[in-house]
């Protein structure tokens, strides 16, 4: 149901897959990049990607082409692409920003990026080839401070970013001097790079720094989280309603679509939960996908009785052992195939779930 | 450190505000939309309600009508004064039948006046307060706490 893999690293600030989901590359919250390979004797390092001077905030793997993108607080962004002899190869990005770069993500069609950044700007990259470079195009208005979270439409012409301005923006990312015009999309149409088609704010209560946001399967739906442990969705074909869910939890730090209607979200209580949207649009909660039991407590013996009044001067055990899978945030959650997700931690571990299995062990468990 | 402090090119630099060059700056009251100076709740209303032992409706009325978003400071002081009259007027028995009558949204409000209250506290206010916390943490969870601190409207 689940499998935990711990590749040594303290903690996982970021990670992602390539096609197969034989590879995974992460980061262990320094300014490294891990490439793991699955092995039949286990998980070996493949190469460790060493450019960025500092912490590496945000990575993607372009599945297609098979490319990764690195980006970093040292304001620099890097497409790697693998050699004939399997080595990754670093391309420098020019992002013109004078920001940490907090998040990246390639377009559905892999032919440009997005990477946000601390200085108020997403730039959309492509690459030109007639100058063997990625050049950058900035979304600059109205983005009033740092983008935390970028996802692609699955059209490949539109962005949705999520900001520490506790608001949600839906632009244009269409680059003229590469692709088509764009057809009319749920969202609208502008035929210009960084017009903004839709403006949301996390909540009437204001505040809320957005961590993740996610564009549903269709496209027509937006799914964000944010630090006043919320849940949201945007819908395009309901005249852009939000439908808020103020959850009991803390506050999430990633979200996935795994069904047309259905979220799984998680971060600062350690566990994925599943969240669903009703045909009324209402988000409602489903499930905790980390059914892990509540361990028995052994009962106490002498001897831990009086090691617990030594150490915290009280009778009662307590356990230092979270009762989820995950001791700690977690840190990004991506989709491995239909019916696979991974989650990855800050104590280290990435942890595979397999909602088929989950749907059959959860009672009323339903993926819609 | 000492050695950085007895450097003659000094530090000074650091504290430089360099946002401010910038132009589009972000501004705190942007991120909430437009305020419609919230007057706050009706004093005499609310003490009315108290005065016949209708303290769920006295309660109710004084949460829906806070002033969160309200930027003058005085209104704010007065609302939550009054809160926590309400708060502190009713007993740790009624507690439970009051929080069956809120739904989520006063019930987040109600959170942000019972962390407001403790931070001025008067004789016993803190106890029955904590009595409320650990109330409303039944029903609403962590959720409302976070959103005590991150909420940009604040009681």
């Amino acid at each position: 149901m689940t499998e935990a893999h711990n590749f040594e690293a303290n903690a996982i600030s970021c990670h992602a897959w390539n096609k197969d989901g034989k590879e995974v590359a992460f980061c262990p919250s320094n300014n490294d990049v891990h490439v793991y390979k699955r092995t039949p004797g286990g998980w070996k390092v493949h190469e460790i990607l060493q450019k960025h001077d500092l912490r590496v905030m945000g990575l993607d793997w372009a599945p297609n082409t098979n490319r990764i993108v690195t980006c970093s607080a040292d304001r620099n962004a890097y497409v790697w692409t693998q050699g004939e002899d399997g080595k990754w190869i670093p391309a420098w990005v020019l992002l013109r920003t004078n920001r940490a770069a907090t998040c990246v993500k390639w377009s559905p069609q892999e032919n440009k990026f997005a990477v946000g950044t601390g200085d108020r700007v997403i730039s959309v990259c492509h690459f030109a080839s007639e100058n063997n470079w990625w050049v950058s195009k900035h979304i600059k208005r109205p983005l009033r401070s740092t983008v935390t979270c970028l996802d692609w439409h699955p059209d490949n012409q539109v962005l949705v970013a999520g900001s520490t301005d506790y608001k949600v923006r839906v632009f244009s990312a269409y680059i003229k001097d590469m692709e088509e015009a764009p057809e009319r999309g749920a969202w609208g149409c502008q035929p210009n790079l960084g017009s903004l088609l839709a403006e949301f704010p996390n909540s009437p209560n204001g505040g809320g720094w957005v961590h993740a946001v996610a564009f549903s399967p269709c496209g027509n739906k937006i799914c964000w989280v944010a630090h006043n442990s919320s849940i949201c969705v945007a819908d395009a074909t309901k005249g852009n309603t939000v439908v808020r869910l103020f959850t009991e939890h803390l506050p999430f730090t990633s979200c996935i679509w795994v069904g047309s209607n259905s979220i799984i979200a998680g971060g600062h209580s350690c566990m994925p939960l599943l969240y669903s949207v009703d045909d009324n649009g209402q988000i409602y909660f489903v499930s905790n996908l980390d059914s892990m039991q509540k361990k028995e407590t052994s009962g106490i013996s002498a001897m831990r009785k009086f090691q617990s009044l030594d150490r915290q001067a009280r009778t009662e055990s307590s356990e230092d052992n979270l009762d989820s899978i995950h001791q700690n945030t977690i840190t990004s959650i991506r989709k491995l195939s239909p019916t696979e997700f991974s989650t990855s931690s800050l104590d280290g571990q990435l942890v595979l779930w397999d909602l088929k299995l989950l749907e059959n062990s959860i009672a009323g468990l339903k993926i819609v | 450190m000492s050695r950085n402090n007895e450097d003659t090119s000094g530090s000074g630099f650091r504290k430089i505000d360099v946002d401010q060059y910038n132009e589009n700056n972000f501004k705190e009251e942007d991120g909430d939309g437009g305020s419609t100076a919230p007057t706050g709740p009706d004093e005499n209303e609310i003490l009315t309600l108290l005065t016949q032992g209708k303290n769920v409706e006295a309660l109710i009325s004084v949460l829906k009508s806070a002033p969160l978003g309200c930027r003058n400071q005085q209104t704010k002081d007065s609302a939550r004064n009054l809160t926590l009259k309400v708060l502190l007027s009713i007993k740790s028995s009624q507690i439970d039948d009051c929080l069956t009558q809120l739904d989520r949204d006063l019930i987040d409000v109600l959170m942000k006046y019972i962390y407001r209250g403790f931070e001025i506290p008067s004789e016993g206010s803190s106890g029955h307060l904590l009595a409320w916390h650990e109330k409303v943490y039944n029903v609403s969870g962590i959720g409302s706490i976070v959103r005590v601190f991150s909420d940009s409207k604040r009681a």
